[in-house]
């Protein structure tokens, strides 16, 4: 089957984003777009180039593994939509 | 009394000897805010309580003899920096309201050295646009011409300073959020070497490109600001302390050039592709005035720039598709309440929160990290990154700075690239390549075309910051340009 490009209900579930049928459609329109866009970057030759993460190549830095914060649950609960003692609340998610 | 557009510099000079209060300071700024904020939109929140009693404690300070760089000194946040006790919305729906349990590195650091925050400012959602148009809070208009956007994503940080609501501002530039948006509006702008300043408490968007700058007046305000803000922190593993001492060397020498002749670089491919013949000869003007300054200028190639945009894209939202992941309506922000599964609260909450081109965004990031795909566009664009570092590397060879256009052109008209997501794309053309590479880049007012601002962009070795900054500073001796100010 050819490639058709991007799908964009596969991709919403994966992304956790809802869209209409319409805007489905424009999603699509869009994204194709954006890879058209990309080609111009694939054509490049780039045989044998390792890949580049971080622009100085810096190697991640390791700390002491010793406890230098307290807890700060309640605090940083103050900004959620919905706790109860001390936990998040979601819909039920086992009957 | 004091009056909006003085540098730092003079600042602390007249409160020095004085002349005003950091309170009195403070205020003439809230009430140039309240009358102009209305009709820029600028800043998202006034913090003018807190701001005044910042003042009060600065003026106290000040009796006793202290005197810091930035003691008293009126500054905004852009809001994506988390604030203790104050909103924090990043542009976005999904943080309408939100307060952050504690402040970012750079908010701490920039307390401590005394600046007085008056509030934050507007921005593209996530910091994800060019003309702040993608804010969930309304475009912010340039002070310039107030029918055409300021760029972004750090737009009400650039129209802040430019409209002199703030002596300085906080901005993030991941692709060109600093330098794009300070060239629109006539104000310098400089996006640190990557690592140079820390990234905690800064909402995250591409993390491996992300980095907080300053905006101000004149390059040497900007030395003084990353004095206070640059190093080491212990909360960011990509943040470094390396050559943080340059900025106090060259604030001691009071921004000299070095003794040594510079090599001042011309990018071919980006003076071809520059269509503005204003701009064109702007720079020309710029070249002309750093030979008479003693550097040596030549052309150097970097083949590869063609590529940036799109290498750009695919590692920006792939990383985004990420970063933002964590907006799930349970921890924080917008929580949807229509009724369903814990699924469908975080599709629903998501879908609510975020905006147009976030959306795209996560979606483009999604195809490009998704099976079968990965190799094809992230891999392969990280290869590419690996190629334009690379021949920046070796232009350094040959060169200790380039010059460069900072934009396409100067600020265009709100609404006129409108449903061109990939137009607007490309007004960070000249900007993302250096973003990829983690080089120290600046842009500085340069002319006046149709009297609107151009600027022209510096960039440098890894962690030439400070030298980036003298060589800018020696421009702003020569010239007057930064200095020039709209009518409003």
């Amino acid at each position: 089957m050819a490639d058709t490009g991007p799908d964009i209900r596969y991709l919403s579930r994966l992304s956790a984003l809802r869209f209409n049928a319409a805007e489905v459609h424009s999603a699509k329109q869009d994204l194709d777009r954006i890879i058209e866009m990309i080609e111009a970057m694939r054509a490049m030759d780039t045989q044998g180039v390792e890949p580049l993460a971080h622009p100085l190549e810096a190697g991640q830095r390791l700390r002491k593994d010793k406890v230098t914060e307290q807890p700060q649950a309640e605090d940083l609960q103050t900004g959620a939509p919905e706790v109860r003692e001390g936990f998040y609340l979601v819909p039920r998610v086992v009957e | 009394m004091p009056e909006p557009f003085h540098e730092l510099t003079e600042l602390r000079t007249l409160l020095d000897a004085r002349q005003f209060s950091a309170l009195e300071l403070c205020d003439s700024y809230l009430s140039r805010i309240a009358r102009l904020n209305p009709k820029l939109n600028c800043l998202l929140s006034v913090h003018e309580d807190a701001a005044r009693t910042a003042a009060q404690a600065a003026d106290r300070r000040l009796a006793e003899g202290e005197s810091l760089p930035l003691l008293g000194i009126p500054i905004v946040h852009k809001d994506l920096f988390c604030t203790r006790g104050q909103v924090t919305t990043c542009g976005s729906k999904i943080l309408q309201g939100w307060r952050a349990p504690y402040d970012a590195t750079v908010v701490e650091r920039l307390d401590a050295a005394g600046a007085v925050v008056l509030g934050k400012c507007n921005m593209d959602e996530f910091a994800m646009g060019s003309s702040n148009e993608n804010s969930a809070y309304g475009p912010v208009a340039n002070p310039w011409d107030t029918s055409r956007v300021t760029g972004g994503s750090s737009g009400g940080s650039v129209a802040s300073v430019a409209a002199g609501l703030a002596a300085a501002s906080t901005g993030t530039d991941t692709g060109g959020s600093i330098r794009q948006p300070a060239a629109l509006c006539g104000v310098t702008g400089i996006r640190p070497t990557y690592g140079r300043v820390s990234r905690f408490g800064m909402i995250a968007f591409a993390s491996s490109l992300d980095q907080a700058g300053p905006i101000t007046r004149s390059a040497f305000d900007a030395a003084l600001m990353l004095q206070a803000m640059a190093g080491f922190d212990s909360k960011d593993s990509t943040s470094t302390d390396k050559g943080v001492e340059d900025f106090d060397a060259m604030i001691a020498e009071g921004g000299t050039l070095p003794d040594h002749q510079l090599r001042l670089g011309l990018p071919r491919e980006y003076f071809q592709s520059l269509a503005s013949e204003p701009y064109q000869e702007a720079l020309n003007a710029a070249r002309r005035l750093f030979e008479q300054l003693g550097m040596r200028v030549s052309e150097v190639s970097l083949p590869s720039t063609y590529a940036a945009i799109p290498a750009y894209y695919v590692l920006a939202c792939s990383e985004a598709s990420s970063n933002l992941s964590r907006f799930d309506g349970v921890r924080y922000g917008h929580r949807s309440q229509q009724p369903g599964t814990l699924e469908d609260l975080y599709a629903d909450s998501r879908s609510e929160g975020f905006g147009a081109e976030v959306k795209r965004r996560i979606l483009t990031g999604t195809y490009c990290l998704s099976y079968g795909y990965y190799d094809a566009y992230y891999k392969k664009a990280m290869r590419v990154r690996r190629v334009i570092r690379d021949e920046f590397a070796r232009a350094f060879e040959e060169v200790d700075l380039l010059l460069t256009p900072s934009s396409p052109d100067v600020a265009f008209k709100r609404g006129e690239l409108a449903g061109d997501h990939i137009a607007m794309y490309q007004q960070d053309c000249y900007t993302t390549p250096a973003a990829l590479a983690g080089q120290p880049s600046a842009s500085i007012p340069c002319g006046l075309a149709s009297g609107l601002p151009l600027g022209m962009q510096l960039i440098g070795p890894h962690f030439s910051d400070a030298l980036l900054l003298r060589v800018a500073h020696a421009y702003q001796q020569a010239t007057d340009w930064h200095r020039r100010t709209p009518s409003l």
